[in-house]
């Protein structure tokens, strides 16, 4: 072994915590690196992503069976501009009883098998349709509502003789190319004997990146049918704008996480190099003694970072990738992606760029040593200089607590470089964890306003009423809402309670219908959250919220004009309220205020929320008791995490768990190397009488002051960080934020953060206290 | 009889493969006397005072203090025996660079949990007493080399100590404050405190001592009652 080669690894033998430390952090470091790298990566463009894999359609046909032959249709394939094609596939509607309420009309696709040339449908759960009676629901579909369960059976109550179907699956097409799926066989026995009411055609078309090339595509294809044929054609550019809102939610915190996890492992590493530089000052002016040039003493302790820098990041790549397939597997879920794995060149580039890092970083640290001269590296002590930190010293000393205590509280103030490092290394920690708590508080918050109450009350399944049009009107209206409202203000338990009436609107300006919800009772406003403006305080005014004023030009305080069943309806904008029904474009109003133009719009369902200490179950079921009379009844409400909060908050707590032990890991190296260097001074004090005890209590009191200013100032860039990325988060769906879900944080919860950062330099500093604690007296005295 | 302040019995101090440091030494010294452990380098001499002190252990052997059994005690209970029996002058002073002499001085008082005050009052008086009662506020660094060793050795009499070990106290001094720290510890021998010290230097031991030990390769090797030259 050459004599480098003997320096390098006589190093990492004597520097043992240090090594150790270096080869962690690198491993912590490109752990979540990669795992950070990958997603985004898978998030990037996820849509794009997804819409590759599943060979998504470019343009979903749909054409009138009365006009056209499948064959015909099958012929359209031909057009000028199709690069592949599936079906036709019969289509048609079906409208269902589910959970005792009669539910809009969902389509219904006959599909032989879920692969094909265009638009591979992914099954998320369960198996295919494939006999009769068996149906897959779309997981994302205009179906919303609580998660489907397999074996769920439903009544199509239109149908002759009621029939039932059973889901036997959950699918995803990113192409959103139905509700549901069934085979082509079961929709010829609900459309018999007609036969179906159309078909559907799957395209990809060879030119597909602008609306102006998809519709030409279109136009290719209707000119291959007859006139009238085609009924509907529904570009992929529409369902990536609508799809898109959702994916680009996760891009903003991985690349805050990103940020924090590499400044921090820049920061850590640079200090580790450097102590190790800084403690073998003497031993570099000794080889330099011995005849070692400048460049291979640079050489040689550059080398003691980069092996174990090495080692971890080998390690760390083992590690990232074998977190980063579970975490795909949710993401894959939510997208309907197929990620198997991480991509090699995430792998690549972040081993590369973590040991590009410690190899600058160390080389930086390094060439002091090499400019050190040797008779300067030799005459360096190792106390630290006259005049640093002795004012600290003697406040401290006047401090009513024991002296361990004060001699351990000065000592930041002898090295502020170094102290500077534990404060910014346990503001990282703290703030990694101000914020993952503040993101999952955020996302709490707008699950809640998503979780609208605790009980629901309607009217419960059963044949439609004569005349009825289930298809179109939703659920049947409630018979007597003043009634309800009597009941639900006499049973016990009730905290407040809305009625809602549905219909929908046009706005000028606006293309296509809105959802308008109607509301009744003297609770709305708790079951919303306010971002600007008032709330309703009558007829004549709604609130709507983000994407509804941009899309209209609007602001709070205009009026608009909403056309409902023909009648203009003129109304002001008074608020701005955080929903994100209808993608945001939903409209809220009084009752009142439409009664004029649809005189029978009367509330169809009442949302409860039940006091505190009441169980909803048991509130449903007395309820459901008092309201059977009325022809009502009440069942609680789902309320199910949504899966991309739940993606969000594992991927929040791991990063800052990774986090908080890289900040760890980077306060007892500091400390390790500053009770090192006051080894001596530790036999002198134990000499004088300091027991193992006492000399623990002084390590550890070292590290109060920077946890506390590190904890204080991670607590408030946690909060900078969460606020920040909320916010964006909002932004790139096209929503504004209410207080609610920005203001996350209770003054004892930051005060709790503060003393977090505290918990990490402590947690830090146990096991060099510990070491310093067990030093031998004669041992440490004998240390220069 | 009184029983002697120190006793050692048949005492070994062996490290790692090579000779053993001390070799089954046997000694006593009582209340009162000043003994000054001579030797050639690697003959025992530190090591001797390090087990006296409770900084190291016997390998065989015991060691008895004001009827305390040294060898016998944890970390924990050696740190207390020597706040409350030993005072340790060091060659090379060992003070603390960011405390204030004042501050240096009190610092075994207060391990010791002595109210603040109470140990101001006791470090300015032997301030005082050594001559060093204008320089309370002063740091190490800037005293003079015999000024440092005053202070080491004010802060070594803090607690009142039953004994005073020295090891080297003039090793790291000029002649002038060599002899300076010879008359001041002459004058705490006089005043009837216990003193061990380990030196090369024989004008030390004859001005100070009234006992010289002579060790050779870790044994006792003579063991002289002489009259301190005043």
């Amino acid at each position: 072994m050459s004599a480098l080669g003997r320096v390098v690894r006589s190093g990492l033998g004597r520097r043992r915590v240090q090594t150790i430390v270096i080869g962690l952090v690198v491993m912590i470091a490109v752990t979540s690196a990669v795992l950070g790298g990958s997603l985004l990566v898978a998030s990037r463009a996820p849509f794009d992503r997804a819409f590759g894999q599943q060979r998504g359609a470019h343009l979903i046909g749909q054409f009138d069976a009365g006009k056209v032959t499948a064959a015909q249709v099958t012929k359209s394939a031909d057009a000028a501009g199709v690069s592949s094609a599936a079906g036709p596939f019969p289509i048609t509607q079906i409208a269902l009883v589910r959970d005792r309420f009669r539910m809009p009309p969902m389509t219904v696709v006959g599909r032989p098998d879920p692969g094909g040339a265009v638009d591979r449908v992914t099954l998320t759960a369960g198996r295919w349709a494939t006999g009769p009676g068996e149906l897959v629901v779309a997981v994302d579909g205009r179906f919303r509502g609580p998660p489907i369960k397999i074996g769920t059976v439903w009544t199509l109550p239109d149908l002759p003789g009621s029939p039932t179907v059973r889901v036997v699956g959950t699918a995803r097409s990113v192409s959103r190319s139905a509700d549901a799926w069934t085979t082509p066989a079961q929709i010829a026995t609900w459309t018999a004997p007609h036969g179906p009411r159309g078909y559907q055609m799957l395209y990809r078309l060879t030119a597909a990146g602008t609306a102006a090339q998809v519709e030409a595509g279109r136009t290719a294809i209707a000119a291959t049918v007859p006139d009238g044929a085609l009924t509907g054609a529904v570009s992929w550019l529409v369902t990536r704008q609508d799809a898109v809102g959702q994916s680009v939610l996760l891009v903003p915190f991985l690349i805050a996480f990103g940020v924090l996890g590499v400044v921090m492992a820049v920061l850590i590493i640079g200090n580790v190099i450097a102590g190790a530089v800084a403690t073998a000052t003497r031993r570099i002016g000794i080889l330099k003694a011995l005849g070692f040039t400048p460049a291979q003493v640079v050489r040689a302790y550059a080398g003691q970072a980069l092996v174990p820098a090495g080692i971890g990041a080998v390690l760390g790549v083992v590690a990232g990738n074998l977190l980063t397939f579970p975490v795909l597997a949710q993401t894959n879920r939510l997208y309907g992606t197929s990620d198997n794995g991480v991509a090699p060149s995430v792998d690549a580039l972040v081993v590369g760029g973590a040991l590009a890092v410690v190899a600058v970083t160390a080389w930086v640290a390094a060439a002091r040593a090499g400019r050190l001269r040797t008779v300067d590296a030799l005459a360096v002590g190792r106390t630290p200089r006259l005049g640093r930190g002795q004012w600290a010293s003697r406040l401290a000393g006047r401090l009513p607590v024991p002296r361990p205590v004060t001699l351990g509280l000065a000592h930041p103030f002898a090295r502020p470089l170094r102290s500077a490092s534990i404060v910014a290394a346990v503001a990282f920690g703290a703030a990694a964890v101000t914020f993952a708590v503040g993101l999952g508080a955020s996302l709490n918050q707008v699950q809640e306003v998503e979780d609208i109450a605790d009980v629901q009350v309607g009217v419960p399944p059963g044949p439609p009423a004569a005349g009825a049009q289930p298809a179109s009107l939703g659920p049947p209206a409630l018979t007597d809402p003043d009634a309800i409202v009597r009941a639900l203000t006499a049973q016990p338990g009730t905290a407040g309670y809305m009625g809602v009436a549905w219909t929908e609107v046009t706005v000028a300006g606006i293309t296509g219908a809105l959802d308008t919800v109607a509301l009744t009772g003297p609770d709305a406003a708790q079951y919303y959250r306010m971002v600007s403006g008032t709330w309703l305080t009558g007829p004549g005014e709604i609130v709507v919220a983000t994407p509804f004023l941009t899309a209209s030009g609007k602001r709070v305080g205009d009026t608009v004009v909403l056309t409902n069943h023909g009648t203009d309806v003129t109304v002001r904008i008074v608020g701005e309220v955080f929903n994100t029904e209808d993608r945001g474009m939903q409209i809220l109003t009084d009752l009142a205020t439409l009664q004029a133009a649809d005189p029978g719009l009367a509330p169809v369902t009442f949302y409860v929320t039940v006091r505190s200490g009441t169980d909803p179950s048991a509130y449903a079921e007395t309820l459901s008791t008092a309201l059977q009379p009325l022809g009502a009844e009440a069942h609680t409400v789902d309320q199910d995490t949504d899966e991309l909060v739940i993606i969000v908050d594992s991927l929040t707590g791991l990063l800052s768990l990774l986090l908080v032990i890289v900040a760890g890991l980077g306060v007892l190296n500091l400390v390790v190397l500053e009770t090192r260097e006051r080894v001596h001074d530790l036999g002198v004090h134990k000499a004088l009488g300091m027991t193992p005890r006492q000399t623990a209590a002084m390590v550890i009191s070292s590290v109060v002051v920077t946890g506390v200013l590190g904890g204080a100032a991670g607590a408030a860039v946690g909060v900078a960080v969460q606020r920040m990325v909320v916010s964006a988060m909002g932004s790139s769906t096209g929503f504004a934020l209410p207080d609610s879900v920005l203001d996350v944080y209770r003054p004892a919860q930051l005060l709790l953060f503060g003393v977090g950062g505290l918990m990490i330099a402590v947690v830090g500093a146990l096991l060099p206290a510990g070491w310093a604690g067990r030093t031998r007296t004669v041992t440490a005295l004998r240390t220069e | 009889m009184s029983m002697p302040l120190i006793e050692l019995r048949a005492v070994t101090r062996r490290y790692d493969e090579g000779p053993p440091a001390l070799r089954e030494v046997s000694l006593s010294v009582a209340r009162g006397e000043a003994v000054a452990v001579l030797g050639p380098s690697g003959s025992g001499k530190s090591t001797l005072l390090n087990l006296v002190a409770g900084l190291d252990r016997p390998s065989a052997g015991t060691v008895t203090v004001d009827g305390v059994r040294v060898d016998e005690l944890s970390e924990a209970a050696s740190a207390r025996y020597r706040r409350a029996r030993i005072g340790l002058v060091f060659q090379f002073f060992n003070l603390l660079d960011d405390l204030t002499v004042a501050d240096n001085v009190m610092l075994p008082a207060q391990l010791a949990g002595i109210a603040r005050g109470a140990a101001q009052r006791r470090a300015a008086e032997l301030l005082t007493a050594l001559g060093m009662g204008r320089h309370v506020s002063a740091y190490p660094g800037r005293l003079s080399g015999g000024e440092r060793q005053r202070v080491a050795v004010a802060r070594a009499l803090m607690n009142r100590p039953a004994l005073l070990l020295a090891d080297e106290p003039t090793g790291a001094l000029d002649t002038a404050a060599g002899e300076d720290v010879q008359r001041l510890l002459t004058d705490l021998h006089a005043d009837g405190q216990t003193i061990v010290l380990v030196t090369h230097d024989l004008a030390l031991a004859e001005a100070c001592a009234t006992r010289t030990v002579q060790l050779l390769d870790g044994r006792v090797a003579a063991d002289t009652v002489t009259e301190p030259v005043r």
